[in-house]
């Protein structure tokens, strides 16, 4: 299927996002995310959760932090246990009880950057099972039809992957394919009342080439964009530019999902928490580290999920130490519930129309000094408008 | 603290331990057991997984090899163990040892006994292992003792005379470092009964312990395989007629459900809950009925579920856990068979811990194929909850003097 797009309907699709607020300085906004599975306030921090499960922390104690919409991976799951047995189940939110909002990605990336005897055709993605060794091929179709039984609220494309990194005419072959894929994905869709699928911008770092496909891709007239190719390796300056000029060309009443952090966002730079062992404004705290060993006080003082309520970094430092998994829920359910409230910070803040003052508080928290801010967030945050120091 | 006994029936001692903690106002049921920890909490669970549980002990267990290594940063923090673990309402036991990694032997001298944490042997004097639980500062403690000869095949009546010997002169010492103490004033010194399997030091050593001021009575070295406990049991029923009946019997190294019912049938009040958390780390779900009353539908669907689930554990199959080479009992369904791959249903149909009220078998079983965290996590509440929920039932049976039929039950269902 070489050549121009074929032609979408012309029946609109659901506008799912409300604005509530705008910031007049950056393009920072707020929002709700109208989904099957409820409202979700943006912009969003999404935690993943691999393989029906947010790693040690249970459904009910993951929606006592606030979150209403997590990720979940088409690849491991189409794998095991596999799209049948999820339908017999209700579904991934049947399977795993999980009231809220879902989002799956296609299952392409994980193909790509985990399987080694992967190949890229026209047709799709062809790969090994490392589990049965069984040889498959993942369409656009396929993966499509994996997400319809997996029943999550947002969908994503298959899309062509390529690294940030790679350079030449691949750059290029990869994002017209995506194109092309993501016409099948449309159409291949089987409930598009009930799942919001979303298309994935390409083109790497070439500006030229993301301006092409975000021209093509917003012709089609899907819920909501993703950006993709990105957080691969490029230079944190690299990353800001084609983010913000993805979100520049995209449509202002539908959501953006900047894909490899987590994030469904509104247009604004800002910088990224990395994940680390205990998050907390000035970064993260790796308290295996002797340091905290008779560190009597909580993670973070001014955090009110249980761990910071109940336990200190000591007896955290002393239970890491053993090899009782409870340390490590201890510290998933703090970074869930650091970021889900960092983001609520962030809309606030938007909505209270005090963005630009939010992010100089934030970057002088974690860098101290405006002149310690490195270079590429300070110019991400000038080119929005928002000065520091 | 006060033990009242509600009544005696065959040996088995029903009743409450009241005016318990620092408080003086926690009350604990007999038969009962204590909250298993690792390092100063519950395996796999967290603060809110902890309180979805329904029935958990009143008296938390805290093992000293856990703790040993952090007696620095506990003297320093000053406010106990119970607050440092974020357990400060919870009644705390300290023993030496985790009942579920067995201790090397040849490390006890008369001087000194040790404890095996994640950094390695901790020795302790007397005084070094009074300050470590002045430190702790728990409601409970098992005194410093000699229990080496649980560790090997046969004792030689030298060693078993010794290990009474020198748990009575540990015992002495630190009854005499907790006078000097104050911060130790509202600690309860537990009284450790050795002496191997020779009934003779057996005797010497509960008659010489009833004879001190301790709070209560550890019978230990009775733990080994289910062959070695049958000889044991008859060395049990004599050691306990020789305590005081006012004071509770704690057991050490006894936690599976059949074992605990000869046990108590033989006047132990107190048990470890390390077997829910043996039957998790082999990814198992208990499964085993305690409703000695039920209606006869229902005794009808059990049969028929529990002969399924025979059939298909036709045999004892080994499993390498970390530490410990434990099989695969009859109590218990493994969750990784394919079989369950389907499987809709809850864990235990009727259950109303947190896992079957939420998730299904296929749910576990894909957890532990995909070696997923969440699977010990749900496990764990599913099976604490429902070895809680066996005492209950003990309990409760003893009261409508029903003990026979729920032995006969669980007998029936010990392989």
């Amino acid at each position: 299927m070489a050549g121009a797009a074929t032609q979408v309907s012309l029946e609109s699709a659901p506008r799912i996002m409300r604005l509530v607020a705008e910031c007049s300085r950056s393009r920072a906004r707020a929002g709700e995310l109208r989904l099957p599975h409820g409202t979700v306030a943006t912009p969003v921090f999404m935690p993943v959760g691999t393989q029906a499960t947010m790693k040690g922390i249970t459904t009910e104690q993951l929606d006592a932090l606030g979150c209403r919409i997590c990720l979940g991976n088409t690849y491991h799951l189409g794998l095991r246990p596999g799209p049948e047995l999820i339908q017999k189940a209700n579904g991934l939110h049947g399977f795993m009880n999980w009231p809220h909002n879902l989002l799956t990605d296609s299952g392409g990336f994980q193909m790509v950057s985990l399987v080694s005897l992967s190949e890229v055709t026209e047709e799709g993605v062809r790969f090994r099972s490392p589990y049965d060794g069984n040889e498959t091929l993942l369409s656009p179709e396929k993966s499509v039809q994996i997400q319809n039984a997996l029943g999550s609220d947002i969908i994503m494309q298959l899309d062509d992957v390529v690294s940030s990194t790679v350079t030449g005419p691949r750059v290029e072959e990869a994002m017209y394919r995506s194109i092309r894929w993501l016409d099948r994905c449309i159409a291949a869709h089987q409930r598009p009342d009930k799942q919001n699928l979303f298309a994935i911008i390409q083109g790497g770092l070439d500006a030229d080439l993301r301006a092409t496909c975000l021209e093509e891709m917003t012709k089609r007239d899907v819920p909501g964009f993703a950006i993709g190719g990105l957080s691969g390796g490029e230079s944190k300056a690299q990353f800001w530019r084609m983010v913000a000029l993805s979100t520049s060309r995209l449509p202002k009443d539908k959501p953006r999902y900047l894909m490899g952090v987590g994030y469904v966002v509104d247009r604004g730079a800002r910088a990224l928490p990395r994940f680390g062992s205990a998050l907390v404004p000035t970064g993260n705290l790796q308290l295996r580290k002797k340091v905290f060993e008779k560190d009597f006080g909580p993670i973070d003082p001014e955090c009110t999920c249980p761990t910071c309520q109940n336990h200190s970094r000591a007896f955290l430092h002393a239970l890491l130490h053993s090899d009782n998994t409870a340390a490590l829920h201890h510290l998933t359910v703090h970074n869930i519930a650091y970021q889900l409230q960092l983001m609520s910070a962030v809309r606030t803040s938007i909505v209270e129309k005090r963005f630009p003052d939010f992010v100089r508080d934030f970057m002088g928290t974690m860098y101290g000094d405006p002149t310690l801010c490195p270079t590429w967030a300070t110019d991400a945050l000038a080119s929005v408008g928002i000065t520091l120091g | 603290m006060k033990l009242s006994l509600t009544k005696v029936v065959n040996g088995c001692r029903l009743g409450k331990i009241k005016n318990l903690g620092k408080t003086r106002d926690h009350t604990m049921d007999i038969p009962g057991c204590l909250l298993y920890t690792k390092t100063g909490s519950a395996p796999h669970l967290t603060h809110h997984t902890l309180r979805n549980i329904h029935g958990v002990p009143a008296m938390v267990q805290l093992t000293l090899s856990s703790l040993a290594e952090h007696h620095e940063v506990l003297t320093e923090y000053k406010e106990g163990v119970g607050k440092f673990i974020g357990m400060p309402e919870s009644l705390l036991y300290c023993s030496l040892h985790d009942p579920v990694s067995p201790c090397p032997a040849g490390y006890v001298t008369n001087k000194s006994a040790s404890v095996w944490g994640v950094s390695g042997r901790v020795e302790m004097t007397v005084s070094k292992f009074m300050a470590i639980q002045q430190a702790l500062q728990p409601d409970w403690f098992q005194c410093l003792s000699d229990g080496e000869v649980s560790c090997k095949e046969a004792t030689s009546i030298k060693r078993a005379r010794k290990s009474v010997d020198r748990s009575l002169l540990f015992l002495d010492n630190c009854l005499r470092l907790q006078e000097e103490s104050e911060v130790l004033q509202k600690s309860v010194i537990i009284g450790v009964i050795e002496g191997g399997d020779v009934m003779e030091e057996r005797l010497r050593s509960a008659r010489e312990t009833a004879k001190r001021p301790v709070g209560g009575f550890l019978l230990d070295g009775f733990q080994g395989n289910p062959t070695t406990l049958e000889t044991r049991l008859r060395l049990l029923s004599s050691v306990t007629a020789e305590l005081p009946e006012d004071k509770p019997r704690l057991i050490s190294g006894i936690s599976r459900p059949d074992e605990v019912l000869e046990c108590i049938e033989r006047g132990v009040d107190l048990f470890e809950s390390f077997f829910p958390y043996q039957v998790t780390e082999r990814g198992c779900a208990l499964t085993f009925s305690f409703d000695y009353q039920p209606n006869p539908e229902e005794t009808l669907l059990q049969q028929n579920g529990t002969q399924e689930e025979i059939k298909c554990v036709d045999h004892m199959k080994k499993i390498e856990t970390t530490g410990c080479n434990q099989e695969i009992t009859s109590f218990e369904i493994n969750l990784k068979e394919k079989k369950y791959q389907e499987d809709f249903n809850p864990l235990v149909r009727g259950c109303s811990c947190y896992c079957c009220k939420n998730h299904t078998r296929a749910y576990i079983h894909h957890l532990l194929v995909t070696n997923e965290l969440l699977a010990g996590v749900l496990l764990m509440m599913h099976n604490f909850e429902h070895y809680f929920g066996f005492f209950h039932s003990i309990r409760e049976a003893l009261k409508s003097d029903k003990l026979a039929q729920l032995k006969e039950l669980i007998h029936r269902q010990a392989s």
